[in-house]
């Protein structure tokens, strides 16, 4: 069945909103291929979740050193324009003729000049005082920063919640940044820009949250230091980390480690039905983790139902549980204080019997969640989302990329949880059904219904 | 043999959803001392075929009905309710424990579980010349059956009347003319009695116009705003009123009280109807208070065993006593007040402290009791 657009030929050009993997790779398809792509990414670098990483399963390399290549080249790339510390905020027009206007924050660093040498960072007042969000608010860093020492751009931000002058008007009487800085890069006259682009499609690459470990309150986030989500406990594993990769917690190795699966996933009563689709494998490997780098620990994990259905996951498990982590089945109920260490309380269902497992750290496999403004966003595309708050495919089978919009395509955790390996997959089939429709070069353009 | 049928049975409580992932039972306070065991008890059902036989499962008068299991089921399962649907099965066949069934025929017979004359019920009040409820009166509080018989329990409703009386508040009670709110009846499976109640309540607190309602229980509060028919009235927990008159400045706290409190949860007010802060801001509000927290506290409170129809029935294991374990947990905090808002919490755990010779270092203090100390 084919269908008719009048229009002219498209836009030779794409928008990919989102710069993590998925964004990452569908611009270098598309830039590869000799299309245009605006790549843009609301915070200050690319690199997204992944970069958060330590390692990835079950292969274990290294999250990091598998990414940075890649954004390198989304950096220098003759066909991308990487707008970083940009936000989409309109987009108007059709499939081939897209029009969008991309909000530039203000970094009070000139782009052009800086070096990234970070001497603005090292003498900045609150130099090792602000909470990095990068380590998962378990590092600190500087007002002016970079998330982390591989970012791309390698250009550094001035944190305008943070920042003394940014905040209160004043700091001090003159700015230690901007007498630090060599290169004169520091300007706190930037203001907002606005970038208008045309573009013959779009690519929503927007990503995902983590659910809100303080929502299962028995489980005792944010009360007890001991417990942690799983992406903090990769912030601690990862030599880029607060620790330098020593899993430790103010300085102590903890002995006794207990993982529990299915936080915020699984879970119809808070809204989270889903299975997240990484946490049995991202578990495994930290397990892993532990046990190599804490020698002799007792790691327990705690699981419904291990997934483990990917290429080499259940032999990764077989792995794991050889090395001597201790699955249990059952979902604990509650973790409690008992003197100097906490204790997981649950039933062994195998056993049939309540345990109550002593553990100086705990690990809460959060789940992935629908971005927190994916409505605006939504909104914005006037694309659809499904009744969990992921950006809904127009077929749950046959286009999985395509949006409810012709022309815009979905790539990643944005339509729904999904691992590194099938989050590329999906990003490089969301950049072929977007140069399906860029390489159209009649002027009456025909398109079957698998590709608009 | 008391069958069920148990397919039914599990497609009315919607068992099927159960995933079988045990946070029921992980969670369960009564897994500390019996083998109540929920998650089991749902896979026997599901898994006996057409006919499962309860008289085997003595622990199912076990349960608190403190609603941990439910909070807490990922699939919306309530095995709270499942139990409370089982111990409906055994009541209807009448082969239930002489204690429940005194406490539901003096309910039936005197509206109040507690085996008390009806015409006494409203005693507790006789030198107080409070107004009668009646059209235009703003609140009704409703007293409840502890507070109006047990001394203890009527300790709690005059230092809440001396409060309200200072703070100005309009209300009215309904005295001799006040019935039980049938909430432990409910919970005690007896189905039928509890319909009664409700609807004749409902009816009578509708003929005298009641709009706003506020009760000294938890579980009062709990059974009408969740177990009633939907009637248009607000019901407050009182400490909800009181943060509210606290909060507004209209009820202002002069005296001192330079003691260390720690509040413990009740299962009906929080997990029941996260109600957490309330209670908590009343406290803070006492001059000279000073507030510290057990470890397991809202959510995570542990449950006196008071409830569920528990006052009236021992339960398979009368030898251990999670009031006692609270109680334990109160005085490690250093605490020199155990405060709660809930008659049948201050019992349970009042007896507690005398059974763990502590009485002269830790008090049992209702929140009422303490503001009203400070007037």
């Amino acid at each position: 069945m084919t269908a008719t657009l009048t229009l002219e030929r498209p836009r030779q050009s794409a928008l990919v909103i989102g710069g993590g993997i998925a964004g990452i790779q569908a611009a270098l398809d598309i830039a590869d291929a000799g299309f245009h792509v605006y790549l843009v990414e609301r915070s200050p670098s690319i690199g997204g979740r992944m970069s958060q990483l330590d390692k990835t399963f079950p292969t274990l390399d290294c999250s990091a050193c598998i990414l940075t290549p890649k954004m390198v080249d989304a950096g220098r790339h003759p066909n991308i324009d990487l707008l970083t510390y940009a936000e989409v905020v309109e987009v108007s027009g059709r499939a081939g003729a897209f029009h969008a206007r991309i909000k530039k924050k203000p970094r009070y660093v000139d782009a052009d000049k800086c070096r990234g040498c970070g001497l603005c960072a090292e003498a900045c007042r609150l130099s090792g005082r602000v909470s990095s969000d990068f380590n998962a608010g378990m590092g600190k860093r500087a007002a002016v920063y970079v998330p982390f020492p591989q970012a791309v751009p390698l250009v550094y931000t001035v944190d305008p919640n943070e920042c003394v002058y940014l905040t209160r008007g004043v700091c001090g009487k003159t700015f230690k940044c901007k007498d630090a800085c060599t290169a004169g890069a520091i300007n706190f006259d930037q203001k907002e820009e606005f970038i208008e682009v045309d573009v013959g499609t779009v690519i929503n690459a927007t990503g995902f949250d983590l659910f809100d470990a303080r929502r299962r309150p028995e489980l005792g986030y944010g009360v007890y230091p001991e417990v942690i989500t799983a992406l903090e406990f990769e912030r601690l594993a990862s030599a880029s980390g607060p620790t330098a990769g020593k899993i430790a917690l103010n300085g102590h190795l903890p002995r006794r480690i207990v993982f529990i699966q299915c936080v915020g996933s699984r879970d119809i009563s808070l809204g989270a039905p889903w299975c997240s689709r990484v946490c049995c494998m991202a578990v495994a490997k930290q397990a892993h983790l532990a046990h190599d780098r804490i020698p002799g620990a007792e790691i327990t994990v705690f699981y419904i139902d291990v997934r483990a259905f990917g290429k080499g996951f259940e032999e990764f498990y077989d792995r794991v549980r050889k090395e001597g982590v201790l699955y249990r089945k059952g979902l604990p109920s509650e973790v409690l204080r008992r003197g100097d260490h906490l204790v997981v309380r649950a039933e062994d269902m195998l056993l049939g019997e309540m345990v109550e497992v002593e553990a100086d750290l705990v690990v809460l496999a959060v789940g992935i969640a629908p971005r927190s403004d994916a409505a605006q966003v939504a909104e914005m595309l006037g694309v659809k989302r499904d009744e969990s708050g992921f950006f809904a495919e127009d077929h749950p089978k046959l286009r999985t990329v395509e949006s409810s919009v012709p022309g815009v395509y979905l790539a990643g955790c944005c339509q729904g949880p999904k691992d590194i390996p099938d989050t590329v997959a999906h990003a490089k089939a969301a950049a072929c059904a977007a140069m399906i429709l860029l390489a159209q070069t009649e002027k009456a353009m025909v398109t079957s219904d698998a590709a608009n | 043999m008391l069958q069920i049928e148990s397919r039914a049975f599990a497609r009315e409580h919607d068992l099927f959803a159960c995933v079988q992932c045990g946070k029921c039972t992980g969670g369960c306070p009564m897994t500390l001392k019996t083998k109540l065991n929920p998650r089991s008890l749902i896979l026997r059902i599901l898994t006996a075929g057409n006919g499962f036989d309860l008289e085997p499962f003595e622990e199912l008068w076990d349960c608190t009905t403190c609603s941990t299991c439910t909070t807490r089921c990922p699939k919306n399962v309530s095995p709270m309710e499942a139990i409370i649907g089982m111990r409906s099965a055994i009541v209807e066949k009448g082969k239930i424990h002489p204690n429940v069934k005194t406490a539901l025929e003096s309910t039936f017979r005197q509206g109040n579980p507690l085996t008390m004359p009806r015409d006494q019920r409203g005693a507790w009040a006789a030198d107080l010349a409070l107004k009668p409820m009646a059209e235009g009166v703003e609140y009704f509080y409703y007293v409840g059956c502890t507070p109006s018989y047990d001394p203890r329990g009527q300790k709690v409703a005059r230092s809440l009347v001396k409060i309200l009386q200072k703070a100005g508040v309009d209300f009215g009670i309904l005295g001799n003319e006040e019935n039980c709110c049938g909430s432990e009846v409910r919970r005690l499976g007896e189905a039928g009695l509890f319909e009664m109640m409700s609807e004749e309540n409902t009816e009578t607190y509708k003929s005298l116009g009641v709009s706003k309602m506020f009760t000294t229980s938890p579980h009062c509060y709990n059974v009408y705003r969740n177990d009633y028919p939907k009637n248009g009235m607000q019901v407050q927990h009182y400490t909800q009123l009181l943060a509210g008159l606290v909060e507004g400045k209209k009820l202002e706290l002069t005296g001192k009280l330079e003691k260390t409190i720690t509040y413990h949860d009740p299962c009906y007010l929080g997990k029941h109807n996260s109600v957490f802060d309330e209670p908590r801001a009343v406290l803070a509000a006492i001059p000279g208070a000073k507030l510290v927290e057990m470890d397991r506290s809202r959510e995570k409170s542990l449950c006196c065993e008071g409830g569920g129809g528990r006052m009236w029935l021992e339960g398979t294991n009368p030898g251990t006593r999670l009031a006692q374990m609270r109680v334990k947990e109160a005085l490690e905090t250093g605490a020199e007040v155990l405060a709660t808002a809930c008659p049948f919490c201050l019992l349970t755990l009042e007896e507690a402290v005398k059974h763990l010779n502590a009485d002269d270092r830790l008090k049992v203090m209702d929140v009422a009791e303490l503001v009203a100390e400070v007037l």
